[in-house]
């Protein structure tokens, strides 16, 4: 976890890749899921935020 | 001695444009080469995306090309994400994605295992299952809707052989808790083959002496199974996975060939409705904000395809 987070701080691609894919798969969850219509209305803005972070981070170095 | 075809075609080259080429430097003749692909793409992709974007934050309507065009803002994305029939329609999506990937792997991976055990027949049983894939999903649909009709069906006949009810006392495509079945059932057994074929590439991947290894250890056949089989394949599973996904969240052909959505919209896909909303209903800015959130889905679940395909790639 702290190699996580010190990854983080230190702009390692590998960490930030994950929170990237975390949050793209959060925002399909949300998208498709027949729980709550909120979830369903911010799940586009989760998925966009994911996808350009992910964008952006697949630069950083390793 | 025979000349070679470059100082053949350097020779037949007129001497005005021979000069001209020479002047050239290298990194302009590389742009030549390169710029006709270029343009197609600009021309094909990227054209129509940014213009798809621009349609989104309007309320255009293709059928009334003369009326003038209003910017919105991002009311069509706001409609679209708080419009419960799309909710709807995305979790028909997500029943049909779920259920088909679910069924695929678990039926997929079996069937790679059994293959992958050398037996007799073994080539002639892999291209017999393979074949489904190969056929184009509109035969698909036209053909299982025959299947599938409650009097002369075949389907029907053997869920009656099996269960004792009367063939004609159902209708997969008709009713209301059926039809979203109708549609797994027939995508499983067109894509089962494709996740068969990943599945046993990762199977054939694992070394033998790994197996041997165990062996010596006396480790159980269930116990390689777990710890050396499941996660020496899972990468490919989950490629397999990912890129059944991408492909089931854009499922239009065979569904519409199937039910056309319906009965009512049960079965109507997100990309059944963004057709309906835009070529039906001519929405295009509404249509268009409905493309784009669908693309930038696509393209998330992309972006973790070729993280995933990178991993396979790295062992």
């Amino acid at each position: 976890m702290s190699n996580f987070i010190n990854g983080l701080l230190r702009m390692r691609r590998g960490p930030w890749e994950m929170v990237a894919t975390i949050l793209i798969a959060l925002g399909v969850f949300m998208l498709m899921q027949p729980f709550a219509m909120w979830m369903y209305t911010y799940s586009f803005i989760v998925t966009l935020v994911g996808t350009v972070m992910f964008i952006i981070v697949s630069h950083f170095p390793e | 001695m025979s000349e070679s075809p470059i100082t053949r075609m350097a020779e037949a080259t007129p001497q005005p444009l021979a000069r001209k080429v020479r002047g050239l430097s290298d990194r302009a003749i590389a742009w030549i080469f390169v710029a006709p692909t270029i343009f197609l793409l600009l021309a094909v992709n990227i054209f129509p995306l940014i213009w798809t974007i621009n349609l989104s934050f309007t309320n255009f309507k293709a059928n009334r090309p003369n009326r003038e065009v209003e910017y919105i803002g991002l009311r069509n994305y706001e409609r679209i994400l708080t419009d419960s029939d799309i909710w709807l329609s995305m979790q028909a999506t997500a029943h049909f994605l779920f259920w088909t990937i679910f069924f695929q792997v678990l039926i997929g991976f079996t069937l790679a295992w059994l293959i992958n055990k050398k037996f007799k027949g073994n080539d002639l049983w892999t291209t017999i299952i393979v074949l489904p894939m190969m056929l184009s999903p509109a035969v698909v649909g036209n053909f299982w809707t025959f299947l599938y009709q409650p009097q002369i069906g075949l389907f029907n006949y053997v869920v009656a052989f099996f269960t004792g009810a009367d063939p004609s006392s159902f209708e997969m495509l008709g009713s209301v808790q059926l039809a979203p079945w109708a549609i797994v059932i027939v995508d499983t057994w067109m894509w089962t083959p494709f996740v068969m074929l990943i599945c046993l590439a990762g199977l054939r991947s694992i070394p033998d002496y790994i197996y041997e290894a165990a062996e010596i250890d006396r480790a159980s056949k269930w116990r390689q199974f777990w710890t050396i089989t499941v996660p020496m394949v899972m990468p490919f599973l989950m490629l397999a996975v990912l890129f059944r996904g991408i492909e089931n969240f854009k499922m239009f052909d065979l569904v519409v060939q199937l039910t056309g959505g319906g009965p009512g919209s049960t079965t109507e896909l997100a990309s059944i409705n963004l057709k309906r909303e835009a070529f039906e209903k001519w929405r295009t800015g509404y249509s268009s904000a409905f493309a784009i959130i669908l693309f930038v889905t696509v393209f998330g679940l992309a972006s973790i395809y070729v993280k995933a395909l990178n991993k396979v790639k790295d062992r």
